[in-house]
């Protein structure tokens, strides 16, 4: 749905040059919830600025719905643009405008008559559930409130894509939820494809099919998120699971992208005769998928054999690198 | 208290005066306003739209426009008036009375009203134009729908200071026979040091700037829904 090539954006400065994007490939799947995660002045928000052209790449393009974006300029480039809706950080209502204007403000842009604009808006108020505030001005409502606006503004003219600029980095943790249900919700009912970008690893774990990790302009790690925890020496995997460091002799890391009912740890011991003594460790929902990463020390004569016992059951195991 | 006694003879032959000063007065400064808007207005959009990351960045025509507010903004107004004279002759046949004076007194306040509808527009939100940009929207849209609209309160801020300083601008062209209630003060209170009239205009002056004042604290607070 969204494939960027060999994407580099210099910004020339006054004085010198800021690298900003440093090659970067970026494909999005039709209908998956793609999350880009970095640290701030990593080049998220100018990747994504990049996908519907509000900046121009230096080199590289871009293509939305197989169409591509940095051939076109003027009126083309403008209608492409309305096929893909935004959500913005600081959520960017027009203040002059009461919720209902703020939603039908892509439509009267893309020329569409009263009546329709009327029904339009009826329909997209009740999507994000805020019928009853159509009256009320921005300044009125709430973070989330006025996050949900500006999602019902950006899915105003029916887009097949969402950019997303953390939509929820603005507020707090109950409210981010909820948005990001609705965006999940979007994803299912419409099919919709999102491109996200935050800081918060929780949102890429939460609802995200797809990761990148960007880091000074380029993707260190990219692919679905499960893929990325089953792959050894994944950064994903370290930053979804925070474990204490694992640098006592003979401790392993173990990943299992899967639901687990089998007492693989008493199997050990049992079978192997080696002491297994869990040091840390967390169990999380990824993907929808319950997913666990475990720091073990395993000691015995039959330590190799453990190991390769618990590789042929599908899990990822990895020697602590000190 | 014999002062209020002596004004209470006068006023029935005062009150004529003040009354067609007043009017002369407001004739001049809403017909200036008018003209201030028609030009300052787009001169101020323009200030902004020709800026570095403005809508249309224009460098050069940014820095011509830039010096052509300077030089109208720190001209003193009492200069202006005498050095747009002939202008004003051609435009309007005379030198004279308050039709003369909306020639200066527009070409003044158009700089001025230019530079705070500037201000006014830079406060606009950047990720509102930012997020107009990501909608499609052509920039004449975006200064039509977002800019405008969203700087409306300011603009309206602006052009309340505007009409203040038209007044102020009015009574000194009545120095030099513009007419208004400056004319009175000068003709009456300077000249035949007649203090009942150059009070009564005072008073009247400020009652004038009150009311504008305060209609346009309406107006702002109506419109603004931050
Ligand atoms: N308009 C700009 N002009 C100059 N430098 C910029 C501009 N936008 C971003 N940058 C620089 O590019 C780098 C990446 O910024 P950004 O894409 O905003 O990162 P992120 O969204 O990950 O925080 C930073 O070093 C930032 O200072
Ligand atoms: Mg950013």
């Amino acid at each position: 749905m969204i494939n960027a090539v060999g994407l580099r954006k210099v910004y020339r400065l006054k004085d010198r040059e800021v690298l900003a994007l440093d090659g970067v490939d970026l494909h999005v799947r039709q209908g998956e919830i793609y999350g880009v995660v970095g640290q701030s002045g990593a080049g998220k928000s100018t990747l994504l600025r990049c996908v519907n052209l509000l900046e121009r790449p230096t080199a590289g393009t871009v293509a939305v719905d197989g169409e591509d974006l940095t051939s076109l300029s003027g009126a083309r480039l403008r209608a492409a643009r309305r096929g893909i809706g935004m959500v913005h950080q600081h959520f960017a209502l027009l203040s002059s405008r009461t919720v209902a204007a703020n939603v039908a403000f892509p439509l009267e842009i893309a020329g569409v008559g009263r009546a329709e604009r009327r029904r339009r808006v009826g329909e997209l108020l009740e999507l994000v559930g805020l019928q009853e505030k159509a009256r009320a001005y921005p300044a009125q409502l709430s973070g989330g409130q006025k996050q949900r606006v500006g999602i019902a503004r950006a899915l105003a003219s029916s887009p097949k894509v969402l950019l997303s600029d953390e939509a929820t980095s603005a507020l707090d943790p109950a409210t981010t939820e909820s948005i990001l249900e609705l965006l999940r919700d979007l994803n299912r009912e419409l099919g919709l494809t999102i491109l996200l970008i935050t800081h918060e690893m929780d949102v890429i774990k939460r609802i995200c099919d797809s990761a990148a990790i960007m880091e000074q302009g380029v993707f260190r790690e990219s692919g679905k998120v499960l893929d990325l925890l089953a792959t050894p020496g994944s950064l994903l995997a370290r930053s979804l699971f925070p474990l204490p460091p694992a640098d006592a002799p003979g401790v392993v890391t173990i990943t299992y992208p899967r639901q687990f009912d089998e007492p693989l740890m008493s199997e050990l011991t049992r079978r192997f005769d080696v002491d297994v003594n869990v040091l840390g460790g967390a169990v999380e929902t990824v993907s929808g998928q319950s997913v666990g990463r475990l720091n073990v020390g395993i000691q015995g004569a039959n330590r190799a054999a453990a190991l390769a016992y618990l590789k042929d059951k599908g899990l990822l195991v990895e020697e602590s690198t000190r | 208290m014999s002062w209020i006694h002596e004004l209470a003879e006068r006023w029935p032959d005062m009150w004529p005066v003040l009354w067609l000063g007043t009017l002369d007065t407001l004739y001049m400064v809403l017909w200036a306003t008018l003209f201030t808007v028609l030009f300052g207005l787009p001169l101020g959009v323009l200030l902004v739209m020709t800026d570095r990351g403005g809508l249309t960045p224009a460098p050069a025509v940014k820095a011509v426009l830039g010096a052509i507010v300077n030089i109208g903004r720190s001209l003193p107004f009492i200069v202006l008036m005498v050095a747009v004279l002939s202008l004003t002759r051609f435009l309007t046949g005379t030198t004279l009375g308050p039709t003369a004076a909306i020639v200066p007194l527009s070409i003044g306040a158009i700089p001025f009203f230019a530079r705070l509808v500037e201000t006014a527009l830079r406060e606009v939100d950047r990720g509102v134009i930012e997020a107009s940009h990501a909608m499609g929207a052509r920039r004449l849209t975006i200064v039509a729908k977002v800019l405008l609209p969203e700087a409306l309160p300011g603009l309206i801020a602006g052009l309340v200071m505007t009409i203040v300083a038209l007044i102020s601008y009015s009574a000194m062209a009545g120095a030099i026979g513009g007419g208004g209630l400056g004319d009175i003060a000068i003709r009456y209170g300077y000249q035949r040091f007649d203090d009942y009239y150059l009070w009564a205009t005072v008073v009247f002056l400020v009652i004038v700037v009150q009311l504008i004042q305060s209609l346009g604290d309406v107006l702002v607070r109506r419109m603004s829904h931050r």
